[in-house]
């Protein structure tokens, strides 16, 4: 398989004003480029799934600063690899 | 493209339902390590196993980090000890060299220990298992296992006898710890030479120079999958959605196997297609049969949801895999499963009902404490019934029994961590002292004539 260099973010939580722009932000400190952005609020739950392309980003410390971004805001905020949804959901 | 509902079902599955990595395993050969010198057989093994997996907690970190799934264990296994260690005829040297180099490399359990005797003994394998319960008290990551029974050479008495024997004194040897030791010891028949879970881990003879095996996990995700999708439906929608479950984890499975394979550079060997249980809420094989509608695991109909639960995760995981091995089966190991727990506490669940559901399912009486007077001979008749049922029905069973010392029926012990507390289960008091003496061996069965 060839290797995309995509990541998807998944944002959970109590909506509240500027999300969006900290979590943009965080991704373009350290070079994660956003591909698409889908986003909804439930009766007050933010959700948020971003496709980010990290060719040019250190995973690890893209990770670290968003579960530490999540911590602050009060959000779950992960960070995978796209193959992983890829191979559970294709064949 | 993947859409929003398919990557929420991941994210929940892993975040909610406890789906994890099992435990991913390195198969290391260890015989171009054989030496006569003590001395120099431990630097070997410890040089080999040190170089070889390196690298194996980091990449397994790394992976954990940026597909966001739990890797829960990262452990080695090695060569049948009883081969390595024959020409320095000094097997515990090579259990040191194992338990130093494991620390070093930091997993937490290294697993091959091993003897293969399901035909007869060496001298060294006799050796490697006289020096079990020394072994396994004294070092701290070091695990393993005998496999006395096979379907083609039978079950070796003589084995069954010493390795009830064996159990009983690591038992005595690591009392403070409520026996601890034997948690270590697993007794098999037909083991198979790439399982990459432990204590039952060892890198066959039949292996290459080493190889990545991958354990996946997920009963949670599979009880989860049954109360959305198959509550009150008939048993055919309940194996579909099963099979459904099953091949969404263990493509996983593959997916991290095949990554780890190619960042260490080491072979992709097998992905082994069991559910295995924690001791967490929500993480219960026993769950999962109670699901289907069984008022607590043990009842009658536990056998039958049993083997449906088995046959379904391995239709549904074939397919996910290339390669598929190991022991691949629903694993039911009392201590390790809160629903078992509860189950053989409350007096549902018996060591006899447990036996009959191995018959059906990967992989045999597992982690189960009896009480400390439990002599050797019954314990080694124990060994023997389940060897029986692997050797006849062609499958790999497997004993690993806990003999608490000092504890009786109604008492409970308490391991920690993922391998969590057994209730002490009743065994039969009438003796098998006579039946075990006679050593010897059981002939292998007939493989026609299937009735």
């Amino acid at each position: 398989m060839e290797k995309k260099n995509q990541a998807v973010v998944t944002v959970v939580g109590r909506d509240t004003i500027g999300i969006i722009a900290r979590v943009s932000r965080e991704l373009a400190l350290h070079d994660a480029n956003i591909l698409d952005i889908s986003q909804t609020v439930l009766s007050g739950l933010f959700n948020m799934i971003m496709i980010v392309d990290i060719s040019l980003s250190e995973f690890a410390e893209l990770s670290e600063a968003l579960t530490f971004l999540g911590e602050e805001l009060g959000l779950e905020i992960r960070i995978q690899r796209s193959e992983i949804f890829d191979a559970m959901h294709r064949i | 493209m993947i859409n929003t509902s398919e990557i929420l079902q991941t994210v929940h599955m892993i975040t909610e339902e406890k789906l994890d990595i099992r435990t991913i395993t390195m198969g290391i050969s260890l015989y171009s390590c054989i030496h006569p010198d003590s001395r120099e057989l431990y630097r070997r093994i410890y040089d080999k196993i040190t170089h070889q997996a390196e690298r194996l907690v980091p990449v397994g970190e790394a992976l954990e980090c940026e597909f966001g799934i739990p890797i829960v264990n990262k452990r080695i296994s090695v060569s049948p000890i009883s081969l390595i260690a024959a020409a320095c005829r000094d097997p515990l040297t090579a259990a040191r060299a194992m338990d130093d180099a494991a620390r070093e490399t930091g997993v937490n359990f290294i697993g091959g220990y091993t003897a293969l005797v399901q035909k007869g003994l060496t001298e060294s394998d006799r050796r490697l298992i006289d020096s079990l319960p020394e072994a396994l008290a004294e070092t701290e990551r070091v695990c393993g296992s005998v496999n006395v029974a096979s379907t083609r050479a039978g079950i070796d008495m003589d084995a069954v006898r010493l390795c009830g024997e064996a159990i009983k004194a690591l038992a005595e040897r690591t009392k403070d710890t409520d026996a601890s030791g034997c948690m270590k010891l697993v007794i098999f028949s037909n083991a198979v030479e790439d399982n990459p879970f432990m204590a039952g881990a060892f890198h066959g003879p039949g292996e290459g120079e080493s190889c990545i095996n991958v354990g996946i996990s997920g009963p949670g995700v599979v009880k989860r999958a049954l109360e959305k999708e198959a509550r009150g439906a008939p048993f055919d929608v309940v194996a579909e959605t099963i099979k459904r479950t099953a091949f969404k984890i263990t493509r996983v499975g593959q997916l991290i196997a095949r990554e780890a394979s190619s960042r260490l550079g080491v072979p992709f060997g097998i992905v082994d297609l069991s559910l295995a249980p924690t001791p967490a809420m929500g993480d219960s094989v026993a769950h999962i049969l109670e699901e289907m509608g069984l008022e607590v695991c043990g009842c009658a109909g536990t056998t039958a949801a049993l083997a449906l639960l088995n046959d379904a995760v391995k239709k549904g995981g074939v397919m996910a895999s290339s390669q598929v091995g190991g022991l691949s089966g629903a694993f039911i190991p009392v201590s390790e499963d809160i629903g078992m727990i509860n189950a053989a506490r409350s007096g549902a669940l018996s060591i006899e009902k447990l036996e009959s559901m191995t018959c059906v399912c990967s992989v045999g009486l597992d982690m189960i404490a009896v009480p400390g007077n439990t002599p050797a001979s019954t314990l080694a008749a124990i060994i023997a019934d389940e060897a029986a049922i692997g050797m006849v029905n062609s499958k790999t069973t497997a004993v690993r029994l806990i003999p608490a010392p000092g504890k009786e029926v109604g008492d409970e012990v308490e391991f920690g961590g993922l391998f969590g507390r057994a209730p002490i289960m009743r065994v039969s008091p009438y003796s098998s002292e006579t039946f075990i003496a006679r050593g010897g061996r059981i002939p292998a069965p007939l493989q026609s004539l299937k009735n």
